[in-house]
């Protein structure tokens, strides 16, 4: 048994470094996950910089510190998206029969992909708190909460990426993944990644508070802003684990699908 | 697929020969378990392809109709997570990946990215990332499909290399002479069925008879083709080619000419033509195997 599991794990990490060396080699994987947010980071931060100003928002040392959560939520949500046309990819110059006819465990095949978009979301997690640092921003949890801020960016991007898989699976296009970009900006504007819950408007506050994002942004905020808590990374997880099961079971229907359908 | 029995003996090469869309590539698929069947049974090396798709996956080699590269990779890397895949141990991947890129001359090019390959490279390639874990059953989908002849003779050699050294081939082109040249067995397969089945020479003597392909000058085709039809079986004309089934064989090559020339009719060219697979095709199907005589394009340049 442990023998099987460490054979697994060897496939799990050889497919995971070949998705890894994918998104360095061709920049419109890496692109997404760290140059978008980062550009959105700069635009939102110097643009809206005076909305810690407002009443209601809430007390925080600079609107930077409360933007690098929104940034590592959209970092996340596109390494899913990346993922996925990755996915897609393969499917259409056929790697994926390559992997479908080795005596592996179909869950490998996307379990290496979706840990390397991990590994990915960790890297993402690590430039914004490093580039916020560098800009004045402040991490209130210290170094447990960056750590714990890291660790919740890579499982965000993991969960995303299980979403991504899904899609990919399902459409076996890369066009049609792709053509989820701008749903994801659609999804994060409607709940708290950019802005207080407490400052939408309705519906948008109503969805806000549906919407797991919310609790991910949040759960990546407050170590940030506030410091470590169990409530914030609770919070976090709990987010993280509505996309990741969500993810999970429709990356799974979709495997059983190809694999019946060819 | 309209329901097929095949058997393939061990060590064996199988030339599976259909035009496209025949069910060349829904066989394939189905047998290496990338597709499960909707009907009846399947047996790859012993094992059944859905009730134990595992322990034919470890048994099987497949290099696919389009080479399945990532072209970011670079062929070495191929090679390491092919092994990988299969469960070899690190030391056994590094072995055998050296040993299989030097086997099929890609070892110099080892660490440039596959999308720098040629066509003939990427199928070298693929070929060599099938064999890596010793496959007692290899099954290649069209492996010479858009190769120039070079690469095309390459393929054939390793292929046949690879068989004497004991692996099952099963193959599937459209190529009459891929099949003629390689199989031991050929399957002729039209429309999700099986058309004909048997040894290449086995099923051109079912064929028989040679035929005179005659190219008449200045418009006497017409009587030509009255004065050939009392030498055998007349064959429709095709771009101006009269053709005839000769009953005799060779032996009536010369009766016919001398009795064109009587006639004062002038022979620009004349060819006997032994029967070919396509013919076989014909005969059974009643139309040309698709492509049938066309060469393979010349290779594709090397894409980044």
């Amino acid at each position: 048994m442990r023998k099987r599991l460490a054979a697994h794990a060897r496939v799990v990490a050889a497919l995971s470094r070949r998705s890894i060396r994918q998104a360095f080699r061709r920049p419109q994987f890496l692109a997404p996950i760290i140059v978008f947010p980062t550009l959105f980071l700069a635009v939102n931060t110097g643009g809206a910089g005076r909305a810690v100003d407002l009443p209601a928002f809430p007390k925080v040392h600079g609107f930077l510190d409360f933007q690098l959560a929104g940034s590592m939520t959209q970092s996340a949500m596109l390494a899913g998206v990346s993922a996925g046309i990755a996915l897609a990819l393969d499917i259409e110059i056929g790697f994926i029969d390559r992997l479908v006819v080795a005596p592996i465990s179909r869950a490998a095949i996307v379990l290496g992909r979706l840990s390397a978009t991990a590994v990915l979301g960790a890297l993402a997690g690590v430039w914004f708190l490093v580039i916020g640092l560098i800009f004045g921003a402040h991490i209130q949890g210290g170094v447990a909460g960056f750590l714990v801020v890291v660790a919740e960016a890579s499982l965000c991007a993991g969960a995303f990426g299980a979403l991504g898989a899904a899609l990919a699976l399902r459409a076996q296009t890369a066009s049609v993944v792709q053509g989820i970009f701008p749903l994801v900006f659609v999804v994060l504007f409607l709940s708290s990644a950019f802005f207080p819950r407490n400052l939408l408007l309705q519906p948008a506050r109503t969805i806000a508070d549906w919407n797991p994002m919310s609790l991910i942004a949040e759960g990546l905020r407050d170590p940030i802003v506030y410091g470590l808590s169990w409530s914030a990374v609770g919070k976090g997880l709990g987010g993280i684990a509505i996309v990741m099961s969500l993810g999970g079971v429709l990356s799974a229907l979709a495997m059983r699908r190809r694999l019946s359908v060819g | 697929m309209a329901g097929i029995d095949l058997e393939v003996a061990e060590q064996e090469i199988y030339a599976f020969l259909g035009p496209n869309g025949a069910g060349k590539t829904t066989t394939v698929r189905m047998l290496t378990t990338l597709l499960k069947p909707s009907g009846g049974t399947a047996r790859v090396a012993g094992y059944d392809v859905v009730a134990d798709a595992s322990s034919v996956r470890r048994s099987i080699g497949v290099a696919l109709q389009e080479a399945a590269l990532d072209p970011l990779m670079t062929g070495r890397e191929l090679m390491q997570l092919q092994a990988t895949l299969h469960g070899l141990s690190r030391a056994e991947t590094n072995r055998r990946s050296e040993a299989l890129l030097n086997r099929v001359g890609l070892i110099e090019a080892a660490d440039r990215r596959v999308g720098t390959y040629s066509g003939g490279m990427r199928r070298r390639l693929d070929l060599a990332s099938a064999l890596v874990h010793d496959p007692k059953v290899l099954f290649l989908d069209e492996p010479t499909t858009g190769l120039d002849p070079v690469s095309r003779i390459t393929i054939w050699e390793e292929v046949r290399k690879l068989n004497d050294e004991g692996t099952t081939v099963f193959l599937t082109t459209q190529y009459l002479e891929e099949a003629d040249q390689l199989a031991d067995r050929v399957g002729i397969i039209d429309d999700g069925r099986m058309a004909a089945e048997g040894t290449p020479a086995v099923l051109k003597a079912q064929i028989g008879r040679p035929r005179l392909e005659l190219t008449i000058a200045d418009g006497g085709a017409e009587r030509a083709e009255q004065i050939i039809v009392g030498f055998g079986e007349a064959m429709p004309a095709r771009d101006g080619v009269l053709m005839v089934g000769l009953e005799r064989g060779a032996s009536d090559i010369a009766p016919i000419v001398r009795a064109l020339d009587e006639a004062g009719l002038h022979v620009e060219s004349l060819n006997l033509v032994h029967p070919t697979l396509d013919d076989v095709f014909v005969e059974k199907t009643g139309r040309h195997l698709e492509g049938a005589g066309e060469q393979p394009e010349e290779a594709e340049a090397p894409t980044a």
